[in-house]
């Protein structure tokens, strides 16, 4: 790949991504695009995303680092539903499909689950 | 060979069916993708591509089973499937309408709140956790029937591995007991069976095996209520709070849906594979070469096959979908079968690709809220089947025109020749 010859650092935001197992990774998130996103064009490990982003498969599980998470948008009911049918839910899960990275969300942490269901 | 197809069949022909017929010219109108003629025949492919191209969603006015709409674009059935509000899973997710003393609800069938309720009972069973204890029974099973067959001989692979492997499968998640799983397989082939098509005589047939099927289950439940909770199907349903009280025929219905859901799918997958890689030898070739494309392949065989080709939704309000005009109580079928080939979606559809990228975008688990809960499972199956494959045989070699199964439904085969031919 080539690198961009002009980069614009007001575009790009960092967010993290901590695998079951503690590995950390950073990868650039577009503004305005979802996590998932982010996640899977920077072959971030642990994210299916079977259903390509739209609330409908529940495998782009995530665990939102606590301190991040009431700066999220609060979760619709689609999104509450999906994820009401996982199994390892917890209160901080989310669906990386629903979060639009924006530059409040620069360095957000988010840990992946062993498995997506 | 072919005419294997049409051979042992007990039924007499019927005026709704379009085997034969040609899918180019025949008037669109007219085009009944319910019944099962085309589908046993394999005929079904340029019908499904006739409506994509021409009348993606389309109302059938007349056929054996009443007007219904058909969803044929992979777009248009991510819609249906992810609007439960407008489209509802209530009263069947069949094409037939259910006569009311032979109903049996279950989750598949319902809307929220009374869906999740109940599948969330039973969930834990395919739970990420759960699947990695059953990961090593699974691998001992399929090494073991893999090891009991003939090489450069002809068989059976429907009977003797793919219906083998997920019996066993299944009656390991029920703890049922396990000399008797046969039953499990012949319950899941009479749910689904048409009274008439080969497997069922009559509608009076059919519901004698349900009845039995709902009494042996019964006592098994009986059983599991006085014991401490544990980690099968049965003794959830026994325990679970939405569960326990369930009356009789809901329970047969969850039973039906857990025994057909893990049944039927899974093995139709695991022959469609050999076929489709059969008819595909350059993948045959790139699959020995790297076996670590598996588990991509599995999701590819997945979508190659679509196991069950449709699932069904009732419109609750008007509604409009692609401009059509669909009204509230209206049946409208999503043929998954059909997006799964909508180029639109997926390049090169018709082509089976084991390093497809983007595999898993397949609409054969469904999307939303009633996707396949034991999509993990049927995967998991799938990839440590093929690993052991691989590692024995040098191919499964095709030897013969496979039976296809009379239903619009269940999309595989009754058996499937071969041979096996050695490393």
């Amino acid at each position: 790949m080539l690198a961009p010859v002009f980069y614009d650092p007001g575009t790009m935001i960092k967010v993290n991504f901590i695998e079951h197992d503690g590995t950390e990774r950073t990868v650039e998130a577009v503004d305005g695009n979802s996590l998932m996103l982010a996640a899977v064009s920077n072959n971030v490990p642990g994210i299916d995303a079977d259903c390509g982003g739209c609330c409908s498969c529940g495998t782009c599980h995530v665990y939102v680092n606590e301190e991040w998470l009431n700066r999220l948008k609060p979760m619709d009911e689609d999104e509450e539903d999906m994820l009401d049918m996982v199994d390892e839910r917890r209160s901080n899960s989310r669906l990386a499909c629903q979060i639009k990275v924006r530059e409040h969300l620069d360095g957000l942490i988010v840990t992946t689950p062993e498995f997506q269901f | 060979m072919p005419d294997s197809l049409t051979s042992e069949s007990s039924r007499k022909p019927s005026k709704w069916s379009m085997a034969g017929k040609d899918p180019w010219t025949m008037p669109i109108e007219d085009i009944d993708l319910s019944h099962p003629g085309i589908w046993e025949a394999g005929e079904h492919l340029p019908f499904l591509e006739r409506l994509r191209d021409e009348a993606p969603v389309h109302y059938c006015r007349q056929s054996a089973v009443g007007p219904y709409w058909s969803v044929m674009k992979y777009k248009d059935i991510m819609e249906v499937d992810t609007s439960p509000a407008i489209y509802s899973s209530e009263p069947t997710i069949g094409i037939v309408d259910i006569l009311p003393e032979f109903d049996a609800p279950s989750f598949i069938a319902m809307d929220p709140p009374r869906h999740h309720a109940q599948r969330k009972v039973v969930q834990p069973v395919v739970a990420p956790e759960n699947l990695k204890k059953l990961s090593a029974t699974i691998r001992e099973r399929a090494a073991g029937i893999l090891d009991e067959l003939p090489v450069n001989e002809e068989f059976d692979w429907v009977e003797r591995v793919s219906i083998d492997l997920t019996t066993r499968m299944l009656a390991t998640l029920f703890d049922f007991p396990f000399e008797e799983r046969y039953k499990l397989t012949f319950w899941s082939d009479m749910a689904t069976a048409i009274p008439g098509g080969g497997v069922a005589e009559s509608h009076e047939h059919r519901w004698r095996a349900m009845q039995e099927c709902l009494a042996c289950f019964t006592e098994l439940r009986n059983r599991r209520i006085n014991e401490p909770p544990r980690a099968d199907l049965l003794s959830m349903l026994a325990h679970g709070e939405a569960t326990r009280d369930m009356p009789p025929m809901e329970f047969l219905g969850n039973i039906i849906l857990l025994v057909v859901g893990g049944n039927d799918t899974t093995r139709n997958s695991i022959s469609g594979g050999v076929v489709a890689l059969n008819k595909f030898p350059g993948e045959y070739d790139k699959l020995r070469r790297d076996p670590s494309l598996i588990p991509n392949m599995v999701s590819e065989i997945i979508r190659w096959q679509t196991p069950l080709a449709y699932m069904r939704r009732s419109a609750k309000v008007d509604t409009e979908l692609r401009g059509q005009r669909i009204k509230a109580g209206d049946k409208v079928v999503m043929w998954y079968a059909s997006g799964n080939r909508d180029p639109e979606a997926i390049e090169n559809p018709d082509e089976f690709r084991i390093d497809r990228p983007n595999a898993r975008r397949h609409l054969s688990f469904g999307f939303g809220i009633h996707r396949c809960m034991g999509n993990r499972l049927a995967e998991l199956q799938l990839r440590i089947l093929w690993e052991e494959i691989l590692r024995r045989f040098h191919s499964v070699e095709v030897v013969g025109e496979p039976r296809r199964v009379y239903s619009s439904f269940i999309n595989g085969y009754i058996n499937l020749p071969v041979k096996l031919l050695p490393l």
